[in-house]
């Protein structure tokens, strides 16, 4: 009884690397999901709304959606990709 | 009559002994000639001594390794391709991670990894923790104490799970599988903190000369407190467990704000600076102290269980 509680209690803090794999693939998702017009427009964050003050430094919140346009542009193709090889596999395997 | 005798014997000897030294001589020529031969771009060095003893002895001496010129000819070819081979892999590596950045990070000597650990355990008593350049290159590790390595945190990695094994086995709790569990998760949770480090510095836009490197270094420097913590927990117990971990969690913190803060945070002496800048200098200090902050809650939380 001891040593089962003691496995499952390490294991339950365990990650492994198909954990990351599988939380770097939400994440990712999550970003690439947000509309340009139906939504980030909406509360602000549109593209023509990001370059803000043209000093040597943009703000964070320039940089922030800099990064969600460069996410939804780069990763569109690949994402599909590896989502239907998740969907394909889980499918499968369980 | 003795003298012409024994005048007539000393020479025969030596006219009998004049063929054998004549061949020999022949045999020493040939030896000797046997780089010449080389010189004129055999296959490989490694085929002298067959190539030109198989010249020189013509028709009577088959006896030697490469006599079929297929063999030899496929040798060669074999040799070609592994070169070829070798060519293709380090192109192939050196497209995802230049390897001389990487052998700039393993440049280490005893002496330095010594004085190293040292400042891990014990950093108050260091006094100059800039980081010494050399012409706009930085220094080796060898040369410069402030230069991160991955030698260390390499080491050190591997150590910890080693001995998150063993303390499993003291305690009756091991099986293989626990330590390939325990090595993918603190794996994990390196690339995790990379990652929310690489993340924030681009946000903050910080240029600074902090490559993914240097980050990995940083963040492995912690798994020498770890096995500090290990070790004292499992000699002295519970109690033990618990000052140590105090000891190197506050030793851990002032080092990696003493060595970030060079890096991260601007130089004070800059005067043209504008007002919007003051919520970004607290912004890197607010990321300079939750690195750190950061720290002891990992050293606790991947070894709390392996003492009990």
């Amino acid at each position: 009884m001891v040593c089962l509680r003691d496995k499952t209690s390490f294991a339950s803090m365990a990650f492994t690397l198909y954990t990351l794999i599988q939380t770097a693939i939400l994440c990712t998702n999550a970003i690439a999901v947000l509309h340009e017009e139906r939504f980030l427009s909406k509360i602000g964050w549109g593209v023509d709304q990001g370059v803000g003050g043209f000093g040597d430094d943009p703000g964070v919140k320039a940089q922030i959606l800099n990064l969600i346009r460069s996410v939804r542009t780069v990763m569109r193709v690949p994402l599909i990709i590896v989502n239907s090889a998740c969907i394909i596999l889980l499918l499968l395997f369980g | 009559m003795d003298l012409p005798h024994q005048g007539y014997r000393a020479t025969k000897p030596r006219a009998r002994a004049a063929p054998s030294a004549g061949d020999s001589v022949l045999f020493d020529d040939t030896s000797s000639a046997a780089p010449g031969m080389n010189s004129q771009g055999f296959y490989t060095p490694a085929y002298n001594m067959a190539g030109p003893s198989n010249d020189m002895q013509g028709g009577t001496g088959v006896n030697n390794l490469f006599a079929d010129p297929m063999a030899s000819a496929a040798m060669m070819y074999g040799s070609s391709l592994a070169n070829q081979g070798k060519d293709m892999v380090n192109k192939e590596i050196n497209r995802f991670m230049s390897v001389n950045k990487l052998k700039y990070f393993f440049a280490v000597d005893t002496r330095y990894v010594l004085k190293k650990l040292m400042i891990l355990m014990f950093p108050y008593t260091h006094q100059d923790w800039e980081v010494r350049y050399h012409r706009d290159t930085p220094l080796t590790p060898r040369q410069d104490v402030n230069a991160p390595d991955l030698y260390i945190p390499t080491m050190a990695f591997i150590t910890y799970i080693l001995l998150a094994g063993m303390a499993l086995g003291i305690q009756k709790r091991f099986s293989p599988e626990v330590l390939g569990l325990c090595a993918s998760t603190a794996l994990v949770w390196i690339i995790i903190e990379v990652l929310v480090m690489l993340l924030s510095l681009y946000l903050l836009t910080v240029h600074s000369d902090l490559s993914t490197f240097d980050l990995i270094a940083y963040s492995g420097y912690k798994y020498v407190g770890m096995i500090f913590t290990v070790l004292c927990g499992l000699m002295f117990g519970s109690d033990g467990y618990y000052v140590a971990l105090a000891w190197s969690s506050c030793a851990l913190m002032f080092f990696i704000v003493r060595s970030l803060k060079m890096k991260i945070l601007p130089s004070i002496s800059s005067d043209s600076m504008g007002m919007g800048s003051n919520s970004k200098h607290q912004l890197r200090l607010y990321i300079t102290v939750a690195t750190a902050v950061f720290q002891p809650i990992i050293i606790y939380w991947l070894t709390s269980h392996l003492v009990r």
